[in-house]
């Protein structure tokens, strides 16, 4: 075994992982929530139909696509099989058991959190990204905009509360999430930890209710201005 | 005092454990509460029962053998101390305590309340030797070291292995431990010939004893008796990264 995968397959390296994926993702939630919020302006989605055509044609953006893709699924996997490799850890558990004395439910559920924000992902790229990209792709045009595909879902109560739902488990997964992918890399100082923590925070609570304003923002204030 | 334990009773690793009750009247709340298990098991020894076995050494709490989950907390409610150190005081007059060995898959149980924790010398072992001068004695003061990194370097020395953090885990990850032997080493000069092969090393022996992965909830810390703080685990990882690419 080579030292490289050697590295990456101790305790130590498959946390690396999931602390370089897992920031990798963050920096993504920041581009997506610029993006989203094109959908707001009072144009009947002209500048998210141009933002969206730059996104679907755009090479630098098609790589980093398949980063992108690649960076969920070895973040998913990596997580999975630590949660499962951390359970066989203790076959037997406790009779009695007070974690909440000394830690917190976020650290504790990342892999419940982050397994309900993987399947909100995939229904979430089912709804606008297989049936728009994946369409163009394969030379099928789509008579409906991703601008109307967007109204119509959200205009969806079910499918915009579970979005928002989607939105409050992944605060609480990027509450521990973000600082504890510092702590991972060996960032951990009395000058910026605290610094770091409070980013976290603000982060983990401004990040998901930003998204979640969009798909409430289209299902109680936006009103179809008529035209398609 | 009146007390109700419920005390894990295993007759070896292979057969299944399972909880006794055990009524306790007359306990001083100044008693330690190794000693109301002494005392709880001198009356069973005066009835002809068979007492429950549990570690115990220095009573002082400096050893780290008193390996007890006490009511769903490593070493007790308290923070800061071993079970030794703990008084029956910090419990209520009628309570019911449950008291669990250790659990964690390379902590086997030997008997009662007392697991194997030889894990923690095989992963000491695995960090092999320290390189020293030989020949005369040196100068007292010979080799210079920042006052910090002295004062950073023994409180991760004030580790006594009991295994707090594996217990309290979700995970049962032995990081805590691995990282405060790592830095006790690192951070002083003496450590640095062997400094890399030692994180890989141990991190190595760590993974084989099959503890789990550090997911940073930080419940090592809160549990440890010594009170040994997670920036150890950031230096172990950051030593292990450094050590990869070196």
């Amino acid at each position: 075994m080579g030292w490289l995968s050697k590295t990456f397959t101790s305790s130590v390296g498959k946390k690396l992982i999931m602390a370089l994926t897992g920031l990798f993702l963050i920096s993504f939630l920041i581009v997506h929530l610029s993006g989203n919020f094109l959908l707001l302006r009072n144009d009947n989605g002209a500048a998210f139909f141009q933002y969206s055509e730059f996104m679907k044609t755009n090479p630098v953006i098609l790589v980093m696509e398949v980063v992108l893709f690649l960076g969920f699924i070895i973040h998913a996997f990596s997580g999975f099989r630590l949660a499962l490799e951390n359970k066989k850890a203790r076959p037997v558990g406790y009779a009695v058991n007070r974690p909440s004395e000394n830690s917190s439910v976020f650290s504790r559920s990342m892999v419940w959190t982050g397994s309900i924000v993987f399947i909100f992902l995939v229904i979430h790229l089912k709804s606008f990204f297989v049936d728009h990209k994946v369409a163009s792709w394969m030379g099928v045009t789509h008579e409906e905009t991703l601008f109307q595909a967007v109204v119509s879902a959200f205009q969806n109560p079910v499918y915009t509360w579970f979005y928002v739902a989607a939105m409050v488990l992944l605060g609480f997964h990027l509450n521990h999430g973000f600082q504890s992918a510092f702590q991972t890399l060996g960032l951990n100082h009395k000058k910026y930890t605290p610094l770091i923590k409070k980013l976290g925070l603000i982060f983990s609570i401004v990040v998901p209710l930003l998204f979640a304003y969009v798909p409430l923002y289209f299902l109680l204030i936006y009103k179809t201005t008529g035209g398609n | 005092m009146k007390i109700t334990l419920k005390v894990w009773r295993q007759k070896n690793a292979q057969s299944e454990g399972k909880f006794e009750t055990y009524p306790a009247h007359d306990i001083s709340p100044d008693m330690s509460f190794l000693e109301m298990l002494d005392v709880v098991n001198e009356r069973l020894i005066e009835k002809n029962e068979e007492p429950f076995a549990f570690d115990h050494d220095c009573r002082e709490g400096i050893c780290g053998s008193c390996s007890l989950y006490i009511n769903g907390r490593a070493h007790g409610p308290k923070k800061g101390v071993t079970a030794c150190q703990l008084h029956m005081r910090s419990f209520d007059d009628g309570e019911t305590i449950h008291v669990e060995p250790w659990r964690a898959k390379p902590f086997p149980v030997i008997k009662d309340l007392i697991v194997d924790r030889t894990a923690f010398d095989r992963i000491m072992e695995s960090g092999g030797f320290v390189s020293v001068k030989t020949g005369s004695a040196p100068d007292g003061n010979a080799i210079l070291i920042p006052h910090d990194d002295a004062e950073m370097a023994i409180d991760a020395a004030s580790c006594i292995g009991c295994g707090a953090w594996v217990a309290a885990c979700k995970n049962a990850s032995a990081m805590l431990f691995v990282s405060a032997k790592v830095s006790q080493f690192t951070l002083l000069p003496q450590g640095h010939p062997e400094r890399e092969t030692r994180v890989l090393d141990m991190v190595a022996q760590m993974d084989k004893e099959g503890f789990g992965s550090c997911t940073n909830t930080g419940a090592c810390e809160a549990e440890c008796p010594k009170e040994i703080s997670i920036s150890n685990i950031a230096r172990l990882n950051r030593e292990f990264i450094r050590a990869n690419v070196r």
